[in-house]
């Protein structure tokens, strides 16, 4: 009897003791992300490359396994968040990255402050995650909205862009980064001299954009994405806008300008928070996920790697995988890899790193596929996200 | 998909003759129903209960469909709008105006029937084809309004939606409880719907649906038939937005959009639309796919698509509907 105590107690002890250490034995990364629809070209299946070429060049540090598990959201929020509720619940996944569309990831994030895990978010773009429903258990690590609507928006300013026009999605996302952009070329004294919305998944663009020369734009903007942003902008090579004004993209993604060409996307101006041909580093990384995944990287697959290595490195200082602590380790270490120069991780999950303006080469400039964008400028990561003394997030102090 | 023949007496969803009844069904109606109960009870023991509730939710909304499809032969091509509507209502009320998740689904039943009422007294008198692209022109509206409407938040729709008190009371917090209310208005509503299809409302309907014509010429005003079985489907259908909205607190645009919309009738399909219980295994074998082949990358949506067409071509009544045949008894 007494032996059968103090076994049951030593069991216990032992079991608390490697719980206080790594839960459910072993580190769990989920990529929640879209492998079929819209966004599974820009995150998808690369983004489970990313994550797990971050976990083996990582090496086995930890003496239990890490484990990357991933899952189609198919853009549903309810089919993602019943899928990072069981992950949570049942799987013992300590993290959930990626996830594109704004609808799941807010879900997510919510969950994740329920359950007490954690969310790192990048291929998603919604400022909302780090604004107004911010969570001390998300982060949000590659772009967003604000950042590169914004960053697109002063950069052209200061290039002589001074009459704005803007194409805009009819929905909350089209409003929002009118309206954040709106206020920075204004700010920066140009003008915005027209707009007009156009619905959602329209084809036909003619009589939208033909309203921009007559107002005398200079710089047209973009403010949509998917097919809506490659449909506009094909409309407009073809009706030569492209010779009287700039045409700037407010999102758009490497893997965009691959399926639209250079022919149709060449002088578009925009911002990413990643190319691979930028340095030596970056170009050494993409080579090694072309090999894998047969597409070079976008910024948000790249993003991946990153937040996932930045986050197995927290774990290695700290040897736990409860989420308070690990979130202190990321937030109080910056991030020094290819992707980012001394990134930091502010207090409502913002990773603040530089974006870069770039613009699409034409055909003759390209010396092959994948070799579409010019870095003209660096933006700052002060300067590109939306600063914390206009946050609405509640755990920002002002 | 025009003509939906249902004519034929083995295939209908109609009440099996000269077998003994006990409370209003039949022997083996008797013992489905039962069986449905017993295994919607142990159901959250075995799964993972909110995969059960998801389950359990489209499970209604696809029988919500069937009322119309399988005892009408009418094809509602935008049955989710009054799903996604009602699932919009009831996170807003509970959300912003602080309903108890009880009154947030029933005001989302509330908002269902009457956008169903106004919706069915335009579309009913149409058949067929029509019927169906009336209907999705409509769900197309609910839609591109979802979509704009301030209160939805657009593409990032509704979220944070407390689960709330149940009658100010119980907590919902946890799963199991949760689940506890969820099952029990789903048994309601499995009653209250079979009741409906077995009632002379719904012996009324199929003989609408089999000879529309003589059903006139008998003095039944055939289209005030069909706009109630009509606002009936949209009310269900509001039901189970609701209980969705309330468990998994959020309302997105995934909920009225035209995907959903086909979906359902895959559903309703598969399981079997001249059965009354086939949409529920329809609906379960599609949520199950979903969440299962989710971990395979891209083949979701292929293999659904697969599925879907096995089915067509080799076993056109449906998984219950050819069981049902095999076993020689209506199912």
């Amino acid at each position: 009897m007494k032996r059968t105590v103090s076994c049951l107690a030593m069991m216990v002890a032992l079991t608390t003791a490697a719980h206080a250490q790594m839960a459910n034995d072993g580190i769990k990364i989920g990529v929640l992300t879209d492998q079929s629809g819209v966004f599974s070209s820009l995150a998808g299946a690369g983004s489970v490359v990313a994550a797990n070429m971050a976990v083996e060049d990582f090496g086995d540090k930890f003496g239990v396994p890490v484990q990357v598990v991933s899952a189609d959201h198919q853009n549903k929020a309810d089919v993602g968040t019943q899928i990072a509720r069981q992950w949570y619940d049942v799987e013992g996944v300590d993290v959930i990255v990626d996830v594109p569309n704004s609808s799941v990831v807010l879900a997510v994030q919510e969950l994740a402050r329920e359950k007490d895990r954690m969310l790192i978010a990048s291929g998603s773009g919604t400022a909302a995650l780090t604004n107004e429903s911010c969570s001390p258990n998300g982060m949000h690590w590659t772009w967003d909205t604000y950042a590169v609507a914004v960053s697109t928006g002063k950069a052209m300013v200061e290039q002589g862009g001074d009459k704005w026009f803007f194409l805009t999605a009819d929905y909350a996302f089209g409003h929002t980064m009118q309206k954040d952009v709106t206020a920075v070329v204004e700010g920066a004294g140009a003008q915005v001299v027209g707009s007009v919305v156009a619905p959602l998944n329209t084809a036909d663009f003619s009589s939208y954009l033909l309203q921009a020369p007559a107002a005398g734009a200079n710089v047209i903007a973009l403010a949509n994405g998917g097919t809506d942003t490659i449909n506009s902008l094909k409309q407009a090579q073809e009706f030569g806008l492209n010779q009287q004004a700039r045409l700037a993209g407010l999102a758009i993604f490497l893997t965009d300008v691959h399926s639209i060409g250079l022919d149709a996307a060449q002088g578009l101006y925009l911002t990413t928070g990643f190319y691979w041909d930028r340095t030596e580093e970056s170009r050494e990384w993409s080579k090694r996920f072309f090999d894998r995944h047969g597409a070079m990287p976008t910024m948000a697959q790249a993003g991946v790697y990153s937040a996932v290595t930045h986050y197995l490195n927290a774990i290695a200082q700290t040897g736990t995988d409860s989420a308070a602590p690990v979130i202190a380790q990321m937030k109080a270490t910056p991030v020094n890899d290819f992707f980012a120069q001394n990134g930091t991780i502010r207090e409502d999950g913002r990773m603040v790193h530089d974006m870069y303006l770039a613009q699409v080469k034409t055909p003759a400039e390209s010396s092959g596929p994948w070799d579409y964008y010019k870095i003209l400028a660096t933006v700052p990561g002060d300067e590109a996200f939306r600063p914390l003394s206009e946050s609405a997030c509640p755990l920002v102090k002002h | 998909m025009t003509e939906i023949n249902t004519s034929h007496a083995a295939d209908t969803i109609a009440f099996p003759k000269g077998e003994a009844a006990a409370l209003g069904m039949s022997r083996t109606h008797l013992v489905m129903m039962v069986g449905l109960v017993a295994l919607v009870a142990m159901a959250p023991f075995a799964f993972y209960p909110l995969f059960v509730v998801k389950v359990l939710c489209f499970a209604l909304f696809a029988l919500s469909l069937n009322l119309m499809l399988g005892n009408l032969g009418l094809l509602s091509f935008g049955h989710a709008a009054y799903f996604g509507l009602s699932s919009y209502s009831a996170a807003h009320a509970a959300k912003v105006m602080g309903f108890t998740p009880e009154l947030a689904i029933l005001f989302g039943v509330v908002v269902a029937l009457v956008v169903g009422a106004v919706i069915g007294a335009l579309s009913v008198r149409r058949k067929g084809i029509y019927f169906a692209m009336v209907t999705l022109a409509f769900a197309q509206m609910v839609y591109f309004f979802s979509l704009q409407a301030r209160f939805t938040g657009g593409e990032d729709g509704i979220q944070q939606v407390p689960r709330g008190q149940l009658f100010g009371l119980i907590s919902l917090q946890n799963d199991m409880t949760l689940y506890a209310l969820v099952a029990t208005l789903f048994v309601l509503g499995v009653l209250a719907l079979y009741r409906i299809t077995y009632s002379p409302f719904g012996h009324i309907l199929r003989s609408i649906r089999d000879n529309e014509g003589r059903a006139i010429s008998l003095g039944y005003r055939v289209n005030l038939y069909k706009w109630l079985a009509f606002v009936l489907g949209a009310g269900f259908a509001g039901l189970a937005g609701g209980m969705k909205a309330i468990s998994f607190q959020l309302a997105s645009l995934t909920d009225v959009y035209w995907g959903m919309s086909g979906e359902v009738v895959l559903m309703a399909l598969i399981g079997g639309m001249n059965t009354f219980f086939g949409p529920i295994v329809g609906a379960a074998l599609v949520v199950w796919m979903q969440n299962e082949l989710a971990s395979f990358g891209a083949w979701v949506t292929i293999v659904q698509g697969l599925v879907f067409m096995v089915c067509i071509l080799a076993f056109r009544k449906g998984i219950l509907g050819t069981l049902g045949q095999f076993l020689t008894r209506k199912l």
